[in-house]
């Protein structure tokens, strides 16, 4: 017991209403399933049942691309100025609704509230902030050509980041004058639902966005429906083949923000405690659940010792808990499946023959957690090095020079992010050209913003996200 | 306290280490959304007035203003019995026999400032001199300026040696070296200077003077504190942490507080390693403790000010 | 019958460091409109001139230190501000200009604030460049603020002349002095008030009302300013005016055909980083 434990600090939830049932957002209503089929969403930190959500099927997948098609040419034709003022709209009004939006977000998903508040809601907004300036100005971001939208874009996204990914997908689509069906992952619904009403509020044309709630069978419905023009994927690589292979011949344009295993890579003239920070944020943050975590720590040989022992200390300050504790640091795992894979993966570890460590740690008895663990004496042949795991467990490899890290680095089919760290400039660079990663942080990690491109290289996925370039797979240049 | 000895000036660069600037103004920031409430926030408040010194560094201060100040320091709630008395009294050299006076065996230490406060742009001799007398006075603490000039023209050495100077000077009363950390302006200098200092001897590494317009940081207790975790564990020897300058809350406090906790553990959680040089912080943390116990909001003139 | 209410005028003063003082000089000057007197506007002199100068060097290194995006929040915020003030700037324009002209004018005015309010995220984007020079280095041109930029207001087209040149020099990241329209300064005033309640940091726009031929020429010579926008000069007076800005080399700017994000690059530098790449 900590001589100065912090008390609870919970955030309030009462700024919040979960309705009992909810309808999917089809032509700028809320709609019963067709299907007539719900599921239940859940808070995995407490495991209660927060709502009931309905599980789209083929005719609600149908109706939902018909309003985006009928929606679809006078979104096109409007003045793209008013384009833009929608999305301005659409960005305050996520900045007003912004504790609303992270208390809900920590509920159905399990993240830290400080990470909801801090990161994910004032990103999702900066999103919509950024893309919403570029509507009325394709043609500086296509010189030379005419930017057309695609028409109708099926968006599946991940549990990770819910609302987040949400602004990833929908901003630079309506920017550039498409309409959009998109399914949220079938854990976290809750935020994309909220997101509807804002919509609402931002006088949106009905049928612009569109949002169908259900599991794998859903997604791949409407991926696979002829009526789309355009599918953006983000989540594991092997269904971002599934789909590839399904949309093979179809003419349907695609973008794919698929899986990772970054390395990140410490030097020995690195800044080591801000080092341990970056390794910590990189592995820990949302609790590992990011497709670019740097989950494995290449640490060059002569710092290795005194790194992994500032790691493990830096581990013991990480408080695990209720995810709307204002003080906790590590939320929950967003579901049991998750939780399971988890485990299996870090008992493969051990069954490697790699070093495990854990720091003290009591888990709640209700909801799904791990505790933050590190792996030592691991090595690029280890599954714990290949797989990834998409948890807080980091696996510790060493390299003795800058060849030998870029080589390590770079040995895996997926190739999203990479980690840097040292103090000197021309390293960075260096490191820089040859790493095989869409993404590469210096002396940083996880840092996200709107005008930062994102996407990967190799296995990882293709089309960026952010930036000027996350323009590109919304249009057809002309 | 074991009094300290030198460890020689090779320790620093075997120590070494760089800061990026960006990285650790993230990491004090963090380290701010810290949410202290409750027991949590009692336990804080009372931590941080034991390790007070209370301070007055005037040109205008006087015998009789000092052992006003001294029954603030050892009586901060004269009708509230269950407020602790503050670390420390932090005056200048000539007053610090009236301050032992005053302060008798209340447990309150006199800590003095001396060798060329706060500019320490005094000879070598003049300053040594002049901490001999505050000891020989009674100052149980004394706390020293180290030369910014020299440091940033890049002679280590020099601080190093009027650090140990100063040390020897001292004798049995404890050092703690100001780095004036506003006037050295980088991360990394602030860490080579906390390492030069703590080889040289210092007890504790200090902030600032309060002398200059910038002060404490977060960033830069957090910097300073990671030295002296590096330095404890390649030497065994712990040294103390002392923020001063511009701190005027209790939130202030606290959040120091949390920056000690968190990147030195609990065992710094104590005036033996950690100080709050201050002088308004110590009403603002006794109104927050009323507040904190009653749930109504206080009002200043209920404080002493003395 | 009722009376009809009587009416409380509204006394126009300058807009300096995030408030509104009246000259050093306390001097004003009569503005009439269709109806006659309209208000005493005030004749700014050269003191304001180099107050106002001193308060935009001051507030430019926090102005441009914001992040891009903070920046663009202002200003859309300032469209807010002139979005929720329309019938207000309307009634100004129209008093100064006519009433058809009104409208027409206070939308694009809006308008335009909104497209440029976009653009400050995303100039560097289109405007910069990686530059793939013949040797081991990393090459970055980045545009950055020019820092203190003078505007001298067209004459006319009182509320969308002043935003036409004020907005791309804004977007910049620069902090600005600008003389508004000698004949039909009021607009400008009441589009400062948008300025006032939308966060603009103080001394990042100061606007001087007064006599042209008194101010410009003091503008233009400051040697605390680095920037000058002559789009409101008149073919007689321009000869004297750039002559005068040549004193500290100052860039001197003219509006283009229309809004373009070369608009905010005339408004910005180049610069260059140069950096080995090497293990």
């Amino acid at each position: 017991m900590p001589r100065w434990d912090y008390a609870p600090a919970p955030e309030a939830t009462d700024i919040v209403t979960v309705k009992d049932t909810y309808g999917l957002f089809i032509g700028g209503e809320e709609v019963e399933p067709l299907s007539g089929d719900y599921f239940k969403t859940i808070n995995p930190a407490t495991e209660e049942v927060l709502a009931a959500i309905p599980e789209a099927g083929l005719e609600d997948i149908e109706a939902a691309v018909a309003a985006a098609r009928k929606a679809a040419g006078t979104w096109a034709a409007i003045a793209p100025a008013d384009r833009a003022k929608y999305l301005f709209r659409i960005a305050r009004a996520m900045q007003e609704r912004q504790r609303e939006l992270a208390v809900l977000e920590t509920m159905n998903g399990g993240k830290p509230i400080k990470e909801s508040r801090d990161i994910d809601v004032p990103l999702a907004a900066a999103h919509f902030f950024y893309y919403a300036g570029w509507a009325d100005k394709l043609e500086f971001a296509f010189p030379g050509r005419n930017a057309e939208p695609l028409g109708v874009c099926a968006q599946v996204i991940p549990w990770n980041f819910p609302l987040l990914m949400l602004a990833w997908k929908i901003a630079p689509a309506l920017a550039t004058g498409n309409t959009v069906v998109l399914k949220p992952a079938e854990t976290t619904p809750l935020t994309a639902l909220l997101f509807a009403q804002i919509c609402h509020q931002a006088g949106l044309p009905a049928g612009v966005v569109n949002i169908v709630t259900g599991a794998g069978e859903t997604g791949a419905a409407l991926v696979n429906h002829p009526g789309v023009d355009k599918v953006a994927f983000t989540g594991s690589t092997e269904v971002g083949k599934q789909i590839q292979r399904s949309l093979a011949g179809s003419g349907k344009h695609l973008s794919l923000e698929l899986g990772g295993k970054a390395a990140n890579i410490v030097f020995a003239d690195a800044p080591l405690d801000q080092a341990v920070e970056g390794i910590v944020n990189g592995i820990f943050f949302n609790q590992g659940h990011v497709c670019c975590a740097g989950s494995r720590l290449l640490l060059q040989e002569s710092i290795a010792t005194r790194v992994v022992s500032k790691l493990k200390r830096r581990l013991s300050t990480l408080r695990l808990g209720d995810p709307l504790d204002k003080n906790t640091d590590i939320g929950a795992i967003n579901s049991r499946a998750q939780l399971d894979k988890i485990k299996e993966l870090v008992g493969v570890g051990v069954d490697e023959g790699a070093e495990l460590y854990q720091a003290p740690c009591e888990l709640p008895e209700h909801g799904f957690w791990f505790p933050p663990t590190v792996f030592t004496g691991v090595s690029q042949s280890h599954r714990i090095a290949q797989e990834e795991i998409f948890g807080p467990v980091l696996s510790v490899l060493t390299f003795r020079t800058e060849d030998e890290a870029v080589e390590k680095a770079n040995n895996t089919p997926y190739g999203l992010s990479a980690g840097v760290w040292t103090d000197k400039g021309s390293r960075i660079l260096w490191m820089a050209d040859r790493l095989k990663a869409g993404v590469v942080w210096a002396n940083t990690f996880n840092r996200f913003d709107p005008a930062s491109p994102f996407g990967g290289f190799k296995e990882s996925g293709f089309g960026r996200e952010g930036g000027r370039h996350g323009l590109e797979p919304y249009v057809r240049l002309t | 306290m074991t009094r300290a000895v030198s460890e020689g000036p090779g320790i620093v660069e075997r120590i070494g280490g760089s800061v990026d600037a960006v990285g650790v103004e993230q990491r004090a920031a963090a380290l701010g959304t810290r949410s202290i409430k409750k027991e949590a926030k009692l336990f804080g408040l009372d931590l941080a007035i034991r390790c007070c010194d209370l301070t007055t560094l005037e040109g205008a201060d006087s015998p009789s203003k000092i052992a006003q100040l001294a029954s603030k320091a050892m009586r901060p709630a004269p009708t509230d019995p269950s407020i602790p008395h503050v670390a420390a009294l932090c005056i200048y050299p000539r007053l610090v026999a009236p301050a032992v006076a005053a302060l008798g065996d209340s447990g309150v230490a006199v800590a003095s400032v001396a060798g060329g406060f706060p500019s320490g742009q005094a000879p070598l001799d003049h300053r040594l001199a002049e901490i001999e007398t505050a000891v020989s006075d009674g100052a149980d603490e004394i706390d020293i300026v180290i030369s910014r000039g020299a440091l940033l023209a890049g002679d280590q050495d020099a601080v190093y040696e009027e650090v140990s100077r100063a040390r020897e000077a001292c004798g049995s009363a404890h050092l703690k070296v100001i780095l004036e950390t506003g006037e050295l302006a980088s991360y990394d200098r602030i860490r080579c200077a906390s390492l030069v200092a703590m080889a040289a001897g210092a007890d504790f590494i200090k902030t600032s003077t309060g002398k200059i317009s910038l002060a404490s940081t977060h960033p830069t207790a957090v910097v300073m504190a990671e030295a002296i975790r590096d330095f404890a564990e390649a030497t065994g020897r712990a040294v103390g942490l002392k923020v001063a300058g511009g701190i005027k809350t209790a939130k202030e406090a606290l959040r120091y507080l949390v920056i000690v906790n968190e990147t030195l553990g609990e065992e710094w959680l104590d005036p033996d390693r950690f100080r709050i040089g201050a002088s308004s912080v110590l009403n603002d943390i006794l109104m927050q403790i009323d507040k904190q116990r009653s749930g109504v909001y206080s009002d200043p003139d209920r404080y002493t000010k003395d | 019958m009722a009376a009809e209410r009587l009416a409380v005028n509204k006394t126009y003063k300058l807009y300096l460091n995030g408030g509104f003082p009246r000259s050093e000089s306390g001097r004003s000057y009569e503005i009439t409109g269709p109806d006659g007197f309209l208000a005493n506007a005030v004749r700014a002199s050269r003191k304001d001139v180099r107050d106002a100068v001193t308060a935009a060097r001051a507030a430019s290194s926090k102005w441009a230190g914001l992040t891009a995006y903070n920046r663009g929040q202002i200003l859309y915020r300032v469209a807010e501000m002139m979005e929720a003030r329309s019938a207000e700037l309307v009634d100004e324009v129209s008093r100064a200009e006519g009433i058809e002209e009104a409208g027409r004018q206070v939308d694009e005015a809006i308008d335009s604030w909104v497209w440029y309010a976009g653009w400050t995220d995303k100039i560097a984007q289109v405007m910069g460049s990686l530059n793939p020079v013949a040797g081991p280095y990393f090459n970055l041109t980045a545009p950055e603020p020019i820092g203190v930029a003078g505007i001298i207001a067209p004459g006319e087209s009182s509320l969308a002349g002043v935003v036409a040149r004020l907005a791309p020099a804004l977007c910049a990241g620069n902090a600005v002095v600008v003389l508004a329209s000698e004949s039909h300064p009021l607009p400008a005033i009441a589009l400062s008030e948008c300025f006032a309640t939308a966060d603009v940091p103080p001394g990042v726009v100061n606007v001087l009302t007064g006599h042209r031929d008194e101010l410009a020429p003091v503008l233009a010579a400051h040697l605390d300013v680095d920037a000058l926008d002559v789009t409101g000069v008149g073919e007689e007076k321009l000869g004297e005016i750039e002559e005068a800005a040549a004193g500290n080399v100052k860039r001197v700017i003219r509006a283009g055909p229309g809004r373009s994000p070369y608009e905010v690059t005339a408004f910005m530098e180049m610069k260059t980083v140069w950096h080995p790449k090497g293990a």
